[in-house]
């Protein structure tokens, strides 16, 4: 274990600037998949924000008990897809309205009888706030007899989930070309290591060391670049986020599960690109 | 110890590099292995040291098989055979006793005794007053001495020689030469391919003469023998 440790550190000091070259593709790499993942991250944040505001809501018919309005939204709470049901009576929607809508206190104010409706507001649960969902609990709403009228934005909806999706496709595509871009450029500094190393790896065959023995420290090596990489495209992500923070908006940066997540991902890549290539070049050697 | 049987080789894009060649080579043996350029001694070589495998007939190295050997088993019977060339293939940024420790660092070798087994085989070629010198800073003869310290470190059963004596003056070939022949008398078998006559008329050693893949002669010949183990 000792002898791989100093062959690795023997090929970073033999090799200084090919190893940089490869750490800094890496990093450079991982930082571009990085920034998008920190968009992303902020664009999930931001739709989870809206997303929170999404309700439906479910208009009484005017004169409709409150015994049946009460006994709906416990039915209504029973629905697998529903958070909460808030019931809103007449009077408090014109309060309500009142508040809110400061401009038109007066008009409110002169009115004689209450011409808004009771409602039902019913907000779903996280996992079912996509268009689909929300069309389906709506659907199921205006079974019940008293219902008047359904609202749901239903385009809105819609767009908001083509936005996610848009997004999570475009983050698949750039991650997976980054990745297969850092997947070349470390089978290149690898496939170099090895030609360099060639003389040394036909004495280690020609005397006997195993296959294993001769790949161990590409693949450590490939490993380690591969961490490194992806522990400087963090600071490099940080930094931008920073800078933006400073500049443009707040922002939210990786928690530290994701940012380790990135750095295992370099390991893994570094490793996979290195095994690929050792294995490829070796048995030109 | 090893054997040929009826042993064909051919070359991916070649024509026959060897032709029904059968011999038995017995411990202890200093065997010379001659003919002209492109005759095929380089393929019995490395046929011996599994770098290839028999087109059709057998090779039996030390109770290995070579025909389907696998990779780990190659890495095995390696470790049994000391293996030489002609342009010595040292690593030139290492030392004497790196170079020679080196086959055993990879050959995953206890740290502790890789020292004192270094010093033993380069004192046994002369060299342990140079033991920090590098490839660059020795001569030929040298050189070839360093890599036939690192072929003898691991205690084969047998030296490999393949043309060790080609890039050397008539001086240094004689003197590497005489080393092999040490080596034989410690009991290590010796094969050694070589087109130098005037080495092969210096001692009689059996000689197996190759011409065009072909095994035109063989003076110690003996097909009774053959026959065991
Ligand atoms: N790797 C190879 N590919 C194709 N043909 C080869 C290869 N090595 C050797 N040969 C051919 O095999 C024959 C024997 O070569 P070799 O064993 O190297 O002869 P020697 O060592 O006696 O000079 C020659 O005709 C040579 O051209
Ligand atoms: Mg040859």
């Amino acid at each position: 274990m000792r002898l791989i440790f100093r062959e690795v550190f023997l090929s970073f000091r033999r090799t200084p600037s090919l190893s940089a070259l490869s750490i800094i593709t890496i990093a450079f790499a991982l930082f571009v998949v990085g920034l998008f993942g920190l968009v992303a991250v902020n664009l999930r944040l931001a739709l989870a924000d809206i997303e929170e505001r999404v309700e439906i809501v479910m208009y009484l018919r005017r004169g409709t008990p409150r015994a049946a309005a009460v006994a709906a939204r416990a039915d209504i709470r029973s629905f697998p897809e529903v958070e909460s049901v808030e019931y809103v009576t007449a009077d408090a929607a014109l309060e309500r309205a009142r508040s809110e809508l400061v401009e038109f206190r007066d008009v409110f104010g002169d009115l004689v009888t209450n011409p808004l409706p009771a409602s039902l507001e019913i907000r779903l649960k996280p996992g079912f706030r996509d268009g689909q969902n929300v069309a389906l609990v709506a659907q199921r709403l205006t079974g019940f007899r008293f219902t008047d009228d359904v609202r749901f934005g239903r385009e809105w909806i819609a767009k908001l989930d083509r936005l996610r999706d848009i997004t999570a496709a475009i983050g698949l595509f750039v991650g997976a070309a980054f990745a297969l871009a850092s997947v070349i450029i470390i089978g290149t500094t690898i496939r170099m290591a090895v030609i360099q190393r060639a003389s040394e790896i036909a004495i280690m065959r020609l005397v006997g060391a195993t296959d294993g023995f001769i790949r161990r420290p590409f693949l450590l090596e490939g490993a380690i670049k591969g961490a490194l990489g992806g522990l400087a495209a963090v600071a490099l992500n940080f930094a931008a986020h920073q800078a933006v923070n400073r500049t443009l908006i707040e922002t939210s940066f990786f928690s530290d599960a994701q940012a380790g997540l990135i750095v295992l991902f370099g390991t893994l890549l570094g490793l996979l690109a290195s095994a690929l290539s050792v294995r490829k070049h070796l048995r030109q050697v | 110890m090893i054997k040929f049987n009826k042993v064909f080789m051919a070359y991916p894009k070649g024509s026959l590099a060897l032709k029904d060649a059968s011999f038995h080579i017995k411990k202890s043996e200093f065997i010379f292995l001659t003919g002209h350029s492109g005759a095929g001694k380089s393929t019995v070589l490395r046929l011996i040291y599994a770098e290839h495998q028999p087109t059709s007939g057998e090779v039996r190295v030390s109770g290995y098989h070579t025909t389907g050997i696998s990779s780990r088993e190659t890495s095995k019977l390696r470790r049994r055979l000391g293996i030489v060339f002609q342009d010595f293939r040292l690593l030139v940024d290492r030392t004497t006793e790196e170079n020679v420790a080196f086959a055993l660092e990879v050959t995953g070798t206890r740290r502790g005794v890789i020292g004192p087994k270094v010093m033993r085989v380069l004192t046994q070629v002369g060299l342990a007053g140079k033991a920090r010198s590098y490839p660059g800073q020795l001569s030929g003869g040298e050189q070839q001495r360093v890599a036939i310290a690192r072929a003898l470190v691991n205690d084969p059963f047998v030296l490999i020689a393949d043309e060790p004596t080609g890039n050397l003056d008539q001086r240094a070939a004689r003197g590497v030469f005489q080393l092999l022949q040490d080596i034989n008398t410690n009991g290590t078998a010796v094969v050694l391919a070589t087109h130098n006559l005037d080495l092969v008329r210096r001692a009689n050693y059996r000689n197996i003469e190759l011409q065009d893949g072909e095994i035109v002669f063989d003076s110690g010949n003996d097909t009774r023998e053959d026959m065991d183990e």
